[in-house]
């Protein structure tokens, strides 16, 4: 048998003849564009991740914008959680819908041994793994009861014990031992623990609102983990997870540990939250319990980061945290959003429309529909044009010649909103020349509802943007941006 | 023993645990069929409730109503189970019909989405503050010739429809899961979705036909919770719906009579931690009576225990 790669016709070891005559189709790039791809893909990824430290690095060289660094410390913060969930939920398929509350009580914990509130004021370096080990047993603990389970009960444990996590910490002012002790303030309840002081390792401390140390701390953390998190995915463990994820029943036959196997993932995960909680505590200075439950998001935006990196990919974790947390705060700013609205619509149709005549007859389409409509509006009810786009300069302009901008827009734009959302699903059903015709009124709607509803409301707009990313992604691309999709032999 | 706060919590675990048991049957059947967590089912809840107190201020408001009571409330029962299945409908065809087969991560993390999405746009629509379905005339207490309950303990004319209302949907479900066409290819889809589609069922209609059940009886839990305790708001799916799918798993997930059963444990649970420990504990003790099912009793109370056939 000849195993020489050159002639393709000849069979090989571990490749069968559909293999052999399908292999030469893998499109590869012609031209430029081609070449560097191939020789991106010959780059060890540790390559990457290093050069990713190197230029979070010297980010705050160049810059002095305070805003701009803690929106850093932040974004290392939620790569510190997504690298966790990633062990969890990227190689052990584990769905771990309590993760946030790891990062909670590591939080809290710093907040307790090193405040004010109980008067202790323990060194960092004793802080942390204190609190770290803590988190790892706590995942230990609650991963236990659910081990022989299928998957669907951890979730539904763990999302649980998140909520009871919330609302036992936000209930915790006075707290007895089931009514046979005196009650105690151990949480502060719904006032959460003040005055958290910032870390200090011998005697020496970081300055008070010094983001560019936190930023220094949490990026050594990051790059640490990251490494260490590599080293265990190309180890036996790593390959056993993996393995537990694809089938677990396979894995067991294999001989392998499997409940061992789950618990030391969940438990991992847990610990790498337990570091970032003790960052987020010492950087915050105050912890409340509300930060952690279902409602503020915390969880399900980790999750979209992880999804929309691509679950089980490291890269994929840095760049997801990254691209979600970079642009929810873009939406905090509505001239900002504005723009990256318009240019995220354009993209996506630039992207996405083929033959190029359709691009052009929707962008025409859409642009002459909306001053069709703009110019019967103003005419009929002048009042529907009386309001001001929340965008300023040229761009603004143009839109208020061109949205239907009503002076009280709330609950016309909540119909609309109504609206937009069944046009899309509607427009998902149809195909060929009609889906693309009934793209240009859902444009435009969707720019009335952007301008009218949702540029006004950015919290819940930055709220509604991450379920719609995991729905969408999870329909489209289940793999993320760098994930590998993985086949399910049935 | 007080039996004044023992009648109340009873009166108040067994209205809440009807609530909780009507979620929970959607929730089951939908797991029965999909082994789809469907997190957006307690959203399709607040939906429900969301629609009745819609339906509440076009009459007129609770104070001058343009029609009957028992009409109104026929009217919003009707709406908001129309209304909650065809939600639930909606979900299935565009959220998850495209991922029956991928990764069971997959569909979950979807319904995450799903139910957030819903959230935050009810928020965004009506706004985060508190609504109420303000006081009608059946929040007051029932009274009988010649005998009168303790102030505390009386159960109000809500709390009875509330309870009636669930003996009537759980009886009129269960004919339906027993006795129609529609029902036994439920139950066979259930059983085993490829041998029932061999057998020439159509499992997709089988499939859209549970959401719309499931998700009916979410829209009337709605009406109910907001009859009996008046407040709703935008995040109310969550918790509900948490507690909702304790329920059907400790009464054994997949199991139309374990859903009730443990709807009413879960809420009886509930109102007695509250009434004899404290608030703060009675999720605690929700957490530990489910743990303790899945250690002692995993298939849960009423569940037949899974055998996984390879």
């Amino acid at each position: 048998m000849s195993t020489d790669p050159t002639n393709p016709d000849a069979p090989r070891v571990g490749v069968d003849e559909w293999v052999a005559s399908h292999e030469q189709r893998r499109t590869e790039r012609s031209g430029l564009l081609g070449v560097v791809e191939r020789e991106l893909a010959r780059v060890p990824s540790p390559a990457f991740y290093l050069g990713f430290g190197v230029a979070a690095a010297i980010l705050p060289a160049l810059t002095t914008n305070g805003y701009i660094i803690n929106v850093g410390v932040n974004t290392l913060l939620y790569m510190l959680l997504a690298l966790g969930l990633n062990i969890t939920v990227g190689y052990a398929g584990l769905l771990d819908l309590g993760y946030v509350a790891f990062y909670g009580f590591a939080a809290y914990g710093y907040a307790m041994l090193a405040s004010p509130k109980f008067g202790l004021h323990w060194d960092t370096l004793a802080v942390i793994p204190v609190v770290v080990i803590a988190t790892v047993i706590l995942g230990f603990l609650v991963a236990l009861p659910s081990r022989r389970l299928v998957g669907d009960y951890l979730a539904i444990v763990t999302l649980f014990f998140g909520e009871l996590f919330a609302t036992v910490y936000q209930n915790g002012e006075s707290m007895s031992l089931l009514g046979f002790t005196k009650p105690h303030d151990i949480t502060g309840g719904p006032n959460g623990i003040p005055n958290i002081d910032q870390f200090n390792v011998f005697g020496s401390h970081i300055q008070a609102l010094d983001y560019k140390a936190y930023y220094y701390v949490a990026l050594i953390f990051f790059m640490v983990l990251l490494f260490a998190v590599y080293l265990v995915d190309r180890s036996r463990t790593g390959r056993a997870w993996r393995s537990l994820r694809e089938d677990p029943l396979a894995a067991e036959l294999m001989g392998m540990p499997v409940n061992r196997l789950k618990l030391i993932a969940f438990a991992c995960g847990a610990g790498i939250a337990g570091v970032a909680g003790t960052i987020f505590a010492a950087v915050n200075t105050a912890v409340f319990a509300s930060e952690f439950d279902f409602t503020s998001g915390l969880l399900i935006i980790v999750y979209a980061m992880l999804i929309l990196g691509g679950a089980g990919s490291l890269g994929g974790v840095i760049i997801g945290a990254l691209v979600v947390n970079v642009s929810l705060e873009v939406l905090r700013d509505p001239g900002h959003a504005t723009w990256v609205f318009y240019v995220l619509i354009g993209a996506t149709l630039l992207a996405k429309l083929r033959p190029w005549r359709w691009l052009a007859v929707v962008a025409a389409g859409t642009v002459g529909f909306g001053f069709a409509v703009h110019a019967i509006v103003s005419s009929a009810w002048p009042r529907g044009v009386h309001g001001t786009a929340a965008v300023g300069g040229a761009l603004g302009s143009g839109l208020s010649h061109w949205v239907i901008l009503p002076s009280n827009p709330t609950t016309i734009g909540n119909i609309a909103f109504i609206c937009l959302v069944l046009a899309v699903l509607v427009l998902t059903l149809l195909h060929g020349w009609v889906q693309k015709l009934a793209m240009i009124p859902t444009l435009y709607l969707a720019a009335f509802v952007w301008e009218n509803r949702l540029v006004v409301e950015p919290s819940i707009t930055r709220l509604i943007l991450v379920g719609v990313i995991l729905i969408v992604l999870m329909n489209a691309r289940p793999q993320g941006l760098l994930g590998t999709s993985r086949v399910e032999i049935v | 023993m007080n039996w004044n706060l023992f009648v109340t919590e009873l009166v108040s675990g067994i209205t809440h645990g009807s609530v909780y048991a009507l979620i929970a049957l959607g929730y089951s059947m939908v797991y029965g069929i999909l082994k789809l967590l469907n997190f957006a089912h307690g959203d399709i809840y607040m939906v429900g409730s969301f629609i009745g107190f819609g339906i509440i201020d076009v009459a007129g408001g609770a104070t001058n109503l343009g029609i009957p009571v028992w009409l109104l409330l026929f009217i919003m029962l009707f709406c908001a189970m129309l209304g909650g299945g065809l939600l639930g409908v909606m979900i299935e065809r565009f959220a998850y019909r495209r991922l029956r087969n991928a990764p069971r991560i997959a569909p979950l993390i979807t319904a995450l989405g799903v139910s957030f999405f819903l959230e935050n746009g009810a928020q965004l629509v009506l706004g985060a503050q508190y609504r109420s379905y303000n006081s009608f005339s059946w929040r007051s207490p029932i009274a009988l010739h010649g005998f009168t309950l303790p102030a505390q303990a009386r159960i109000s004319y809500a709390g009875v429809i509330v309870i009636i209302g669930t003996v009537v949907l759980v009886i009129g479900l269960t004919l339906f899961v027993q006795r129609t066409q529609l029902g036994k290819a439920m139950r066979a889809t259930s059983f085993d979705r490829e041998a029932a589609s061999m057998m020439g069922i159509d499992v997709d209609q089988v499939i859209v036909a549970t959401f719309f059940i499931g998700s009916a009886l979410a829209g009337a839990a709605g009406v109910f919770n907001g009859i009996q305790y008046q407040q709703l708001w935008p995040y109310m799916g969550f918790t509900a719906g948490l507690y909702a799918f304790i329920a059907a798993v400790v009464g054994g997930i997949g199991s139309l009579p374990g859903a009730v059963l443990g709807g009413l444990t879960i809420g009886l649970a509930q109102a007695f931690s509250i009434g004899y420990i404290s608030s703060t504990f009675s999720d605690a003790v929700v957490f530990a009576i489910l743990i303790a099912v899945m250690i002692v009793r995993p298939s849960g109370l009423l569940g037949r225990a899974a055998v996984s056939k390879v």
